[in-house]
């Protein structure tokens, strides 16, 4: 059973491993801001996320699994909303966050 | 003991990414990039104290030195951006290239030769700390030496993040003084801004109420707890979900020296009590060291805050 939990690890972290590779070439390589952005978002949302998922059968209790779980979300809830402020100055000819008329 | 020193491939990675950021920090002539260098660096040498061992350092280097520390430079280099241009097409004279470069290869290498002059093993309190930790009631090294031991040093500290504010404050125009700080923010209500400053600041009070809370057994401490609060009330403000306060009100000022008027209280009543300024009277250490957390705690986050906020800038209320 152990084995089987290890092997799942190596698996997941890997793959998420894979990830924050492509995420970090797509970073240096894409030619304009959203397409770099978009390249970032694979390495936080995928990438941690099948980091914590590995990991998860790694942890000591309940308690640490939760922890690496809530660590996930918040990643995704900064990262989504500094992606998104980001774009929206990074796009020629759309004011950034317009203010209500 | 051995494994903290063992030199793995993280250890020696991480301190290179460190040495690399810093370098690249100070060599950037945009000051916007060399500012998110200084961020960046700062989270990474918050990774390093965790590995040395420092929670405590790694917190504060992570909530204060690189998160507050952070805002407040993105702050100047914000209004620095029209000066930026004239700046750079200057160039320095080869007197100045020359007195800057022997300045800072002296001070470099004073400080290599302090850091090897050394001795082996460090002269340390330690020993001391373990054996009388037992008579503050608290059970985090670090605590008992801020409060306790070194209780002149917070002291010290809490009162000097309030006079940083009073110069912040002093750089107010005439027209703004005693007005809110900072300017109105007027963001898209249902942006993503104002969304992440409602679902963040719930979840960033109860972890910041948590570090504070728990600073007397392990890892943690008013400082770092209340960057987090000032964190998420400065994020509501920005979001335009909460405005600056009026820095004229005689409520917020009461606030903002409840803190450090209480630990000169407590100070000051050691002399009488127990004979020296800041002695705690036997068997009421840990109640006083409550006390003085506890007051300073608020004070604290609404002058980290309010630091970050700026000098007043409207004067209409």
């Amino acid at each position: 059973m152990s084995f089987a939990l290890d092997l799942f690890t190596v698996i997941a972290v890997a793959a998420g491993l894979v990830f924050f590779l492509a995420g970090t070439v797509g970073l240096l390589r894409f030619p304009d801001s959203l397409t770099r952005l978009h390249a970032l978002t694979k390495a936080d949302n995928l990438g941690l996320g099948l980091i914590v998922l590995g990991l998860l059968p790694q942890a000591a209790d309940g308690k640490d699994a939760l922890k690496l779980v809530v660590i996930w979300l918040l990643t995704l809830l900064g990262s989504a909303a500094a992606s998104q402020l980001i774009a929206r100055v990074a796009r020629p000819g759309v004011p950034p966050e317009a203010p209500p008329k | 003991m051995m494994d903290v020193y063992m030199m793995d491939a993280y250890t020696i990675g991480l301190a290179m990414l460190v040495l690399v950021l810093a370098v690249w920090t100070v060599v950037a002539r945009d000051s916007f990039a060399a500012v998110v260098g200084f961020v960046a660096y700062g989270l990474l040498l918050a990774l390093a104290w965790v590995q040395l061992g420092g929670v405590d350092v790694a917190l504060t280097e992570a909530a204060l030195g690189s998160g507050l520390t952070g805002a407040l430079l993105l702050g100047a280099a914000a209004r620095l951006r029209v000066t930026e241009r004239p700046a750079r097409s200057e160039r320095p004279g080869r007197l100045t290239h020359l007195v800057a470069a022997l300045v800072a290869a002296g001070t470099t290498s004073a400080l290599g030769i302090a850091v090897l002059a050394l001795p082996d093993p460090a002269p340390t309190l330690a020993h001391e700390t373990a054996a009388n930790i037992e008579a503050t009631g608290v059970h985090n090294p670090l605590t008992a030496v801020l409060l306790a031991f070194r209780a002149v040093d917070t002291l010290l500290e809490a009162t000097v993040v309030l006079f940083a504010l009073i110069g912040v404050w002093s750089l107010a125009p005439d027209r703004a003084w005693g007005g809110r700080p900072g300017p109105l923010h007027r963001v898209d209500p249902q942006g993503p801004l104002a969304f992440l400053a409602r679902v963040l600041p719930p979840i960033g009070i109860i972890v910041g109420v948590y570090i504070f809370w728990i600073g007397a057994d392990l890892p943690g401490g008013k400082f770092q707890g209340a960057a987090l609060i000032a964190a998420m009330w400065l994020l509501a403000i920005f979001a335009g979900l909460s405005d600056t306060p009026r820095t004229d009100r005689r409520m917020l000022r009461l606030a903002l020296i409840a803190g450090p008027v209480v630990f000169m209280a407590v100070g000051a009543a050691g002399v009488v009590i127990a004979g020296a300024f800041l002695g705690y009277p036997e068997g009421l250490a840990k109640p006083l060291i409550v006390l003085i957390e506890w007051a300073l705690f608020p004070s604290l986050a609404l002058t980290l805050a309010l630091i970050v906020a700026g000098p007043p800038a409207r004067a209409e209320t």
